[in-house]
């Protein structure tokens, strides 16, 4: 445990930052950001 | 050296916090995926420089932030002075009985400065320690403290909630709907 705690863990703040930010990372992901690693895998492997 | 397929797996795999980071940051989801995107095309060409082994969420995480930071200082100021005028309108007023939904919940954390926002959400969202935030943020560790400290007394005062008195009725609540919080 930490002995400092500036957050303070058990606080309705940090509740509902965690809530905040778990719905944002629970989104579904856009198709673009799949497509742009495959687009710069193939220009990768057109450069040889 | 050609990038592994190990490390675009990890890539792919970091997208949804990279996305969470880049609004929290942003406060706006379109520039969040643009800078998600900068974010991918800068590691995909920087992937020598990342050492393996090494934590790569942070490694993204900075290279997002940095990228934030420097198109805010492209725009300047006033898009993002636009932006927080529009939520400020639609911002729904505190609701009653004391519980804080979400919508009161995004816009205090919108009223935050953004490196006080930075360092509360590194550290109590997205799971990095003080030391690794403060790596990302290139500053000291007690600076990062202090601002996760000042962020918070700031929500505390927008969302009316004093740090553990609202703890009591919630406490039960909190419990059912299985809270992480460590």
């Amino acid at each position: 445990m930490r002995r400092e705690d500036p957050l303070g863990s058990n606080s309705e703040i940090a509740r509902r930052l965690k809530q905040y930010y778990d719905d944002l990372v629970s989104e579904e992901i856009p198709d673009r950001f799949a497509d742009l690693l495959s687009k710069l895998e193939q220009a990768e492997s057109s450069k040889g | 050296m050609a990038v592994s397929p190990r490390f675009k797996t990890d890539l792919i795999a970091a997208i949804p916090s990279l996305r969470a980071f880049a609004v929290s940051l942003s406060q706006n989801a379109d520039r969040a995926d643009d800078l998600v995107q900068e974010t991918l095309v800068k590691a995909w060409d920087k992937h020598e420089s990342f050492q393996l082994g090494t934590n790569l969420k942070a490694w993204l995480f900075t290279i997002l932030r940095n990228e934030f930071y420097s198109q805010m200082r492209k725009r300047g100021r006033e898009v993002q002075d636009t932006d927080g005028a529009m939520t400020a309108r639609l911002a729904v007023h505190p609701s009653q009985h004391g519980k804080l939904d979400l919508k009161d919940f995004r816009s205090a954390l919108e009223q935050l400065p953004e490196d006080q926002r930075e360092a509360i959400i590194l550290i109590g969202a997205s799971g990095f320690s003080y030391e690794e935030a403060a790596e990302i943020c290139g500053c000291a560790v007690g600076t990062i403290k202090s601002r996760v400290s000042r962020a918070r007394t700031r929500l505390q005062d927008i969302l009316k909630v004093s740090g553990e008195a609202e703890y009591g009725p919630d406490a039960i609540s909190a419990q059912v709907m299985g809270s992480s919080a460590a």
